[in-house]
């Protein structure tokens, strides 16, 4: 999940981070193919380049390593809103047919079964960045028919909805799980299953999804990661 | 003015006041956090981006009556617990919430940093925090008929950041991960500085943020007072600390019992007589 999430970077990519998997992935990505990836963490820290993996998006490794360290105001509103962001890399606790994503609580609102941490920057890296990749764990859990609060936009109801919204980016381009990557039909912008990883059967991915998931009629198998990849992953999430 | 801690506390934060502690991950104001609870401060509006720790703390000892913030949780480890019981459960006491997105509470406090009644942003359309929190409206851009976002200014009694050090006539050096504390200084009324040290003269530093002393109600001196999270140039995150919070926040048993340990003399939640000293 992590080597697949990577491959979506290249160097010439700017990419908004998150801590946990999409932090690895970035990471990972800057070590092996992508050296000239720029990533900039909410913090404040633009072009950071942590030796080791920060433990949060404001780990002091990360301003000691970046080109500029800016105000939270100024990540926001010069860096991420008007569009200088190529790809935004978001987590979920819930995630629906259309990508909408949900950070916020499960159940109801006022009388929530779980309180999550709220929305943070995700609500505006969902509708800034030129893409956004979603990473998250596949289970019926997390694959709903309907998210419990949408906390950022992913593909609204369906196509036109982001243009009717004002939402300047593509929104979820891509979602990699732990059996497979989904990208969003190109008519309908529902999520399809676009490969599955090694050793996975579609009817665990059917299994992990409580919608009827769509399936590519190009359906792939994911490229297993190359031992250099591994080698790079074990190196960065080591001590 | 230099205060000790406890003073500049209790002349500066009152009952029902609204209270932002600011420090994005670096330089959070715990110390000053504690003192609060130590001096059982009641009904506060606390205010800010990111509750961590502190936060949850002081919400587990009964000191807010509503939080406004952005996300809440214990960076790089999970929940806040205290935070969580108090939203589900109403323990010790229930609390109101208003949340916003990151960019909402930055501009927010821009807003209220250059006198303006509202800030606009291009976000938060399509998403369900446009319903549940009050102050999110949708405007049309008088120039060229785009919907946007506005959001109220926000303008806390008292804003409370930690700083790397002062000088005597109170003028702050802060450097680092900035976060939004410059900000939320001008937008407040009050304000206090907790640094590291106290110079007789500041050295210019590279990438300096100086909060002239006019804008500084007034400043204590606490070495170490962001511990556990980190102070740059002085001291590192103490990253098991904030491992070790999961299982006492997790318990109101060991909480209760953390509140004992180390912060004697702090008030339970939920008994309302006053300190008068």
């Amino acid at each position: 999940m992590t080597v697949t999430a990577a491959r979506t970077l290249t160097s010439a990519m700017a990419c908004f981070v998150g801590i946990g998997l999409p932090s690895t992935a970035a990471n990972l990505a800057r070590r092996t193919h992508a050296p000239g990836l720029w990533m900039i963490y909410e913090s404040g820290t633009l072009g950071a380049a942590p030796d080791t993996l920060p433990l949060s998006i404001g780990d002091g490794i990360l301003a000691e390593t970046a080109d500029s360290v800016v105000s939270v105001p100024e990540i926001f509103n010069y860096w991420l809103q008007p569009g200088r962001i190529d790809v935004g890399f978001l987590g979920a606790a819930q995630i629906d047919r259309y990508g909408n994503i949900n950070t916020t609580v499960i159940g109801d609102y006022t009388d929530p079964a779980v309180r999550l941490p709220g929305a943070g920057g995700a609500p505006e890296i969902a509708a800034s960045c030129r893409e956004v990749v979603v990473i998250v764990r596949q289970s019926r859990r997390t694959f709903v028919e309907s998210v419990d609060f949408v906390t950022s936009v992913g593909h609204g109801r369906g196509p036109g909805d982001r243009e009717r919204l004002g939402l300047r980016g593509a929104g979820p381009t891509r979602v990699i799980t732990d059996l497979g990557v989904l990208e969003p039909d190109p008519d309908t912008r529902e999520l399809t299953l676009a490969s599955v990883h090694p050793g996975v059967a579609l009817d665990d991915v059917h299994a992990a999804t409580g919608w009827d998931l769509a399936v590519s009629p190009d359906l792939t198998t994911t490229p297993e990661p190359r031992p250099a990849e591994l080698a790079a992953l074990r190196d960065l999430t080591r001590s | 003015m230099i205060l000790p801690l406890d003073e500049g506390i209790r002349e500066l934060v009152h009952d029902g006041d609204t209270v932002a502690l600011e420090g994005f991950t670096h330089l959070i104001p715990v110390a000053a956090g504690h003192e609060i609870i130590r001096q059982g401060l009641r009904d506060l509006t606390l205010v800010r981006m990111t509750p961590d720790i502190v936060y949850d703390q002081m919400i587990g000892a009964g000191c807010a009556r509503k939080l406004v913030f952005s996300w809440g949780g214990n960076p790089g480890v999970g929940s806040l617990h205290r935070f969580r019981d108090a939203v589900q459960n109403g323990w010790p006491v229930p609390l109101e919430i208003e949340e916003h997105s990151h960019a909402g509470m930055a501009n927010r406090y821009v807003a209220g940093a250059s006198g303006l009644p509202f800030a606009v942003l291009r976000g938060y359309l399509g998403t369900d925090l446009v319903g549940r929190t009050g102050g999110i409206a949708a405007i049309d851009c008088p120039f060229t008929g785009e919907t946007l976002t506005a959001v109220p200014a926000l303008t806390p009694d008292v804003a409370i950041v930690h700083a790397q050090r002062a000088d005597r006539a109170g003028n702050v050096q802060l450097w680092g991960i900035t976060g939004v504390q410059k900000e939320a200084v001008l937008a407040a009324r009050r304000s206090l500085v907790t640094v590291e040290e106290i110079v007789d003269e500041l050295t210019p530093v590279p990438d300096q943020v100086l909060l002239p002393a006019r804008v500084v109600t007034a400043v204590a001196e606490v070495p170490g007072g962001a511990a556990p999270s980190y102070a740059h140039g002085y001291y590192a995150r103490d990253n098991a600390a904030y491992q070790a919070w999961d299982a006492i926040g997790r318990d109101r048993e060991r909480f209760t019992q953390w509140l004992d340990d180390d912060l004697p003399g702090a008030r339970p939640a939920g008994r309302k007589e006053q300190v008068n000293s």
